[in-house]
């Protein structure tokens, strides 16, 4: 034991010193922040570049009824339309929209002329503001007032809850809810994947190193396994751990910088209001003003979802990575790994691909199975977890996975013992079944 | 009779398509330096590995101190394989410090020690360093401190002295014959028969996965003597021929700068005294030795089948 702490330590420390660590570390939350801000950014600036756009309105009615938008200006110009095209300056404005004189009725011959590929929220700004304007004009001329309208106009937008009595009347958000559990069991497929190689990178080292030997007449070769192993999930959690610490502080420092919270409101109100054709569209805003994203985030059991991520995150990574240690310690180079790595990372790639599909139906059959076959469960079952699988399916799944990594080490082991001091002979895969069963 | 560090009895180790060792019996005794000899792929790296306890054997029973091997036992073994390696990118201070600690050691005491043994070697400015960074021959240095550093009563050491330069031989040696002072028993696995006859008390010789021979050096060359005497004599050679005749046969005769050389070839149980007698009033002699033949001989006769144990 004394031992395995001691292989552990060192695997621990020489990997979080090295350079790479502390740059992954860091540049990852940077990253996500910075994909945050950028978002941010891009949300409300869009307001500072304005585009000025000429109109030429042959119909006479519809341009001066066109009001500006925070990001879009029109000017009504007196010009036809092949003179101001003529005349059209690009530094100074960002096109011109055309309305034939029989736009109303018509309006296929709404034209927007631009110098470059017009951009999609101008395009659809635009679009719905004529498209307002135009029915308006309709309803008018049929005597419809627009205020009865209104009040005619309904909206209906389904609350989502759980059917159980029990425990607390929580919300569902069926999008946000998916986006947690993909992003979980993507990071499980990310860690297992970058921290097995690692394993199998760090045993493939030893031997081409001859350490080995040394090694294991001073320490038995499972000890030296499983300090690795152990040893590099720790390595992955500290790394984890350090990125969740740092988003959390990028995002807050940014997003306190960048906008407090008042103003966003506002804009988005803002928007909301100038955008009452569209009733499909997310807007971020409940009646409330809470935003959608963070009562969704909080319905979710944070800690739950934490701490099965921690469970799941470690049991694939025990099964994957005494895998992974076994193929390092069979080959005697990178390039002999490629035959051997193929099998072990298929499974996980189905893993993942499943969980795209569990994503959208987590309730499913093949969400079911996937979710408790050890192989695919730390994915699959990842992406389930914020739909509140039953309790029964979690706990299958963690017994199955907590089997299969002791079948897998147990394996992994054995293959490992023989194939760590075996040098300048190409394993096959009849060679590995036949170390399965040597003697010690 | 000293006490036997290692007894190694009837041990059998067999791989999928071959029998690595064969009934393979010998001792080692207690403050010897036992040689390990044998060509490649004869079993000796099986063997070791067994004393180690990397691998198990498949028959047999090696006994360290008259206890079966147990895991504890490790630690009072110090292995140097004949493979070197270290972990390249690691300091070699912290490196030595890491694989003392393996063996028992705490660090205070391993640092301790280390500073003695860098100061020995010279070695000391290449603590902080990566092992990538030295050269060939200090790797071998940090790694046979490594193997000795936890003073263990029995060192394993296979080839030893490949990779030094003839100055770093003769400081390992002489390490290795101060330890022995100190009671350590020290294997050595090597194809230098030099360092065998230099170092060596006693050696097994293993070909061909089985034992053919082991004991003290001194008797074994003694063992496989032809009973053979070189001279040196200042005479005529006729005179000597005329002298030889019975139990001497004289092997060959020639001039050597202002004397004679001759070997002569003695039968059964005649003295060496009565040799020189039966010389003595014919020529002048000048010296006179009986030829042992060097571990290397033997070795040769032995594993070409020319002798039997």
């Amino acid at each position: 034991m004394h031992n395995i702490l001691l292989i552990l330590q060192r695997e621990y420390l020489t990997r979080v010193r090295k350079k790479s660590f502390i740059i992954m570390s860091i540049l990852g939350p940077l990253l996500m922040g910075g994909l945050v801000a950028f978002f941010i950014y891009l949300s409300l600036n869009q307001g500072e570049s304005m585009s000025a756009i000429r109109v030429v309105d042959d119909s006479g009615r519809l341009a001066q009824q066109l009001r500006d938008s925070e990001s879009v200006s029109f000017e009504e110009d007196t010009f036809s339309i092949v003179v101001a095209r003529e005349i059209f300056n690009p530094d100074t404005h960002y096109g011109i929209l055309y309305i034939p004189a029989d736009a109303p009725e018509n309006p296929e011959g709404i034209t927007l002329y631009t110098e470059k590929q017009p951009n999609l929220t101008v395009v659809s700004l635009i679009e719905s503001r004529l498209q307002l304007l135009i029915e308006e004009e309709k309803l008018n001329r049929a005597g419809i007032r627009k205020s009865m309208l209104d009040s005619i106009k309904t909206r209906v937008s389904l609350v989502q809850k759980p059917v159980s009595t029990t425990g607390e009347d929580r919300e569902f958000s069926a999008g946000i809810t998916a986006g947690v559990g993909f992003v979980g069991g993507l990071l499980i497929y990310l860690f297992v994947l970058l921290y097995g190689v690692q394993v199998m990178r760090g045993v493939m080292e030893e031997k081409t190193n001859r350490i080995v030997e040394v090694l294991i007449s001073t320490v038995r070769p499972f000890h030296l396994m499983m300090g690795k192993i152990v040893g590099i999930a720790l390595v992955g959690l500290t790394q984890f751990l350090i990125w969740v610490v740092l988003t959390f502080a990028v995002t807050t420092v940014v997003s306190a910088v960048m906008v407090d919270r008042s103003d966003l409101t506002e804009i988005q109100k803002e928007q909301l209001e100038k955008m009452p054709q569209r009733p499909g569209m997310e807007t971020g805003l409940e009646k409330t003003g809470e935003p959608e994203i963070l009562k969704a985030l909080s319905s979710l059991n944070l800690v739950k979802l934490l701490l099965t991520f921690v469970f799941f995150f470690l049991g694939g990574y025990l099964l994957y990575s005494a895998m992974f240690a076994a193929i390092g310690a069979a080959v005697d180079s990178e390039t002999d790994t490629q035959q051997f790595m193929l099998p072990v990372m298929v499974p996980l790639i189905f893993a993942y691909v499943v969980s795209t599909i569990v994503m959208t139906n987590p309730e499913s059959e093949l969400g079911y199975w996937f979710s408790i076959i050890p192989f695919t469960s730390p994915v699959v079952m990842m992406v389930r977890m914020p739909f509140d699988p039953p309790l029964t399916d979690l706990l299958l799944s963690m017994a199955a996975l907590v089997a299969g990594f002791i079948f897998t080490t147990w394996l992994a082991a054995r293959i490992y013992r023989t194939g760590i001091l075996m040098y300048g002979k190409k394993v096959t895969y009849r060679e590995l079944w036949k170390w399965l069963f040597y003697k010690e | 009779m000293p006490d036997n560090i290692l007894s190694i009895t009837d041990v059998v180790k067999r791989y999928a398509a071959h029998t690595a060792l064969d009934q393979v019996s010998f001792e080692v005794p207690e403050g010897s330096v036992f040689g390990l000899l044998g060509p490649n792929g004869a079993g000796k790296t099986s063997l070791i590995r067994i004393i180690n306890q990397i691998t198990g054997p498949d028959e047999g029973i090696v006994k360290f101190r008259q206890q079966k091997l147990q895991p504890e036992h490790v630690r009072l073994m110090g292995y140097l394989p004949e493979e070197r390696g270290l972990y390249r990118k690691m300091e070699v201070g912290e490196q030595a410090i890491y694989l003392a600690r393996l063996k028992g050691m705490s660090r205070a005491e391993a640092v301790q020690r280390l500073k003695t043994w860098f100061g020995k070697f010279d070695i000391t400015a290449w603590w902080r360093k990566k092992v990538d960074e030295l050269s060939k021959g200090m790797q071998q240095k940090v790694q046979f401190i490594i193997t000795v550093l936890h003073e263990p009563p029995l060192l394993i050491l296979d080839e030893p002295f490949t990779g030094f330069d003839p100055i770093n031989v003769s400081l390992i040696k002489q390490e290795l014959l101060r330890m022995k002072n100190e009671g350590t028993t020290i294997m050595l696995s090597t194809h230098r028969m030099e360092s065998v006859e230099e170092l060596c008390s006693h050696i097994a010789l293993i070909d061909k996965s089985r034992k053919v021979l082991d004991g003290p050096v001194h008797d074994i060359r003694r063992r496989y003597k032809s009973n053979i005497f070189e001279i040196r004599y200042r005479g005529h050679g006729i005179s000597l021929a005329n002298s030889l005749w019975g139990p001497y046969k004289l092997l060959d005769n020639n001039p050597e700068d202002d004397h004679q050389y001759a070997r002569i070839q003695v039968s059964g149980e005649v003295k060496p005294n009565q040799l020189v007698e039966a010389l003595i009033g014919q020529v002048e002699l000048i010296s006179y030795n009986e030829i042992i033949p060097s571990m290397n001989e033997v070795f040769i006769k032995v594993v070409k089948g020319e002798a039997r144990a």
